[in-house]
């Protein structure tokens, strides 16, 4: 008998979808590639400047615009604490009518609908269109973000309480206890802690979005560091965006402290 | 339980007072910090540009409705662009982020104390700076055009592979890679049919996440340069061209739906 070696499964059993999917793979990537038009005379002209960028990253300069960066950073995070209090003040109703369980039928499609379009925007759209709207600065970013808000939290918190223990509104709805009352003692606890968890995500998430929205002119940090690119000063840009790095950083590790002590 | 006796009746409370008096401070603190914040963001805002967004946002909605149809023939290259700086994106980054999560996880990271703090800051700093951010970036040092944006796809992704990944990487089954070792299998064969086989869907999940995620992404990297379809967006933007404004947005709310399904079939398929 001849020695049969084994061979570990694949992860796609059958043999057929498996080639054609390595086929299609491959006649992609060589289509892609060929498409892809590199200019290399100004490629090796970047790798210098790109040298000079790591440089800076290293020396960043943080006194020369001290003020304008100051002045960014004021704007973004007034505006993403705000703009994740009023988020989250909408969210919260939107979130409830979008859960099946407990909002009827004609309040649930439209709180679905909302959903599903905060959702699949892009936040850069939401936020050209609202500096059309409202001109220029921190306050197109504030709607761009509570905007946003809406979708993630939302669908989050319908999701939850969508899935929580009936028995216990049950218990509360044997009491006579109103519509009110139901929410408040037979929801509210069981989706408290993890609805605390996700405000504070989505506030994490909120101010790395309010770095970049000051590209297309709503106000922040992402103005100050289109500026200082547009300026080729890269010292500044590296300052900033180690600025961000360390926010972003801090509020993520304080976050996950707070919410492992909530729940 | 904290109970509450007035006039002899007890009466059933969810808190003792000293919980309350906290959580009523507690609450007082946020509403004062963000009045604080609404004032300070507000001060240079003009209340009559404000006031008047109704109007202006019907004025532009009558401007880009209907759609410049015709307009759609100039946009398939810029489209099929911005696909590929996805795709391509993402590739870029599976490659980088495999060495990178296996070195960040706990069970699998040649040195706990050095490796894996590095690990762990590279994820940290990718995961920080937006995807926009980054092609701002490489736009200034490699000059506009896909292979910026492809670049700043790739380094956004490789924070949220690699985390995903050594999370992954952390719960596998400890019992199968014992198994492996026991054999006297070395160190790559035990990662090739002790932990691969365990994460490999968790792997392909997330990496067609991260697909899906990028497409959305990179529809607007044109706006600073980086290729795609954003540059068309930001042409027509700039000359005020309404009704192919309207267009580009259908169209990148197409292609965002269309990927998300692609994206939870697959996802549905695998898991």
């Amino acid at each position: 008998m001849s020695a049969r070696a084994w061979s570990a499964p694949p992860l796609i059993a059958s043999p057929r979808l498996r080639y054609a999917l390595y086929a299609g793979t491959l006649i992609y990537l060589v289509l892609a590639i060929g498409t892809l038009e590199v200019n290399w005379a100004r490629l090796a002209e970047g790798l210098q400047r790109g040298a000079k960028f790591v440089y800076a990253f290293f020396n960043p300069n943080f006194g020369s615009r001290w003020e304008e960066i100051l002045q960014g950073m004021q704007e973004s995070l007034t505006m993403t604490l705000t703009a994740t209090v009023v988020g989250i003040m909408i969210s919260v109703p939107v979130g409830l009518g979008a859960a099946r369980n407990i909002a009827p039928l004609w309040i649930y499609y439209p709180c679905r609908a909302l959903v599903a379009v905060s959702r699949s925007l892009q936040e850069v759209i939401i936020a050209i269109l609202f500096v059309v709207m409202v001109g220029f600065g921190p306050f197109a970013g504030f709607l761009t973000i509570s905007f946003a808000t809406i979708g993630f939290l939302a669908k989050l918190l319908a999701e939850d309480i969508e899935s929580i223990d009936p028995g216990q509104v049950e218990a509360i709805r044997a009491t006579g206890a109103s519509w009110s009352q139901l929410v408040n003692y037979g929801v509210q606890p069981q989706v408290m802690p993890r609805l605390i968890g996700l405000c504070l995500y989505r506030l994490d998430i909120n101010f790395r979005e309010s770095a970049v929205i000051g590209i297309v002119g709503a106000g922040g940090i992402g103005a100050t560091l289109n500026t200082a690119m547009d300026r080729y000063e890269y010292d500044v840009a590296a300052a900033i965006m180690l600025i961000i790095i360390v926010i972003v950083m801090v509020s993520e590790y304080s976050s996950g402290f707070v919410r492992k002590w909530v729940q | 339980m904290p109970v509450d006796s007035r006039s002899g009746t007890r009466i059933w409370r969810r808190r003792t007072s000293r919980a309350q008096l906290g959580l009523w401070f507690g609450w007082l603190l946020l509403v004062a910090l963000f009045v604080f914040c609404w004032r300070v963001m507000t001060e240079d805002t003009l209340w009559p540009f404000v006031l008047d967004a109704p109007r202006q946002a019907g004025d532009v909605l009558s401007r880009a409705v209907p759609p410049k149809w015709s307009y759609i023939d100039v946009l398939w290259r810029p489209l099929w662009d911005t696909l590929n700086i996805a795709t391509l994106g993402t590739l870029l980054a599976i490659v980088a982020a495999v060495p990178v999560g296996f070195l960040a996880a706990r069970n699998t990271t040649p040195s706990t104390r050095f490796v894996r703090p590095l690990a762990l800051l590279v994820i940290v700093s990718s995961r920080s700076i937006n995807a926009l951010i980054w092609a701002l970036l490489l736009v200034a040092i490699l000059g506009p055009g896909l292979l910026a944006g492809i670049i700043a796809i790739a380094l956004r992704s490789i924070g949220f592979i690699a985390k995903l990944l050594y999370e992954a990487i952390e719960e596998i089954d400890a019992k199968q890679v014992e198994a492996i070792t026991a054999t006297g299998a070395p160190a790559s064969t035990v990662v090739a049919y002790g932990i691969v086989p365990q994460i490999m869907p968790a792997f392909a999940g997330i990496s067609v996440f991260r697909w899906d995620i990028n497409i959305r992404e990179s529809t607007i990297l044109g706006l600073v340069g980086a290729g795609g379809i954003g540059l068309q967006l930001d042409a027509s933007l700039n000359t005020l061209a309404w009704p192919q404004v309207s267009l580009i947005l259908l169209l990148i709310f197409a292609t965002v739906v269309l990927s998300e399904w692609v994206s939870a079939r697959v996802r549905h398929a695998i898991i």
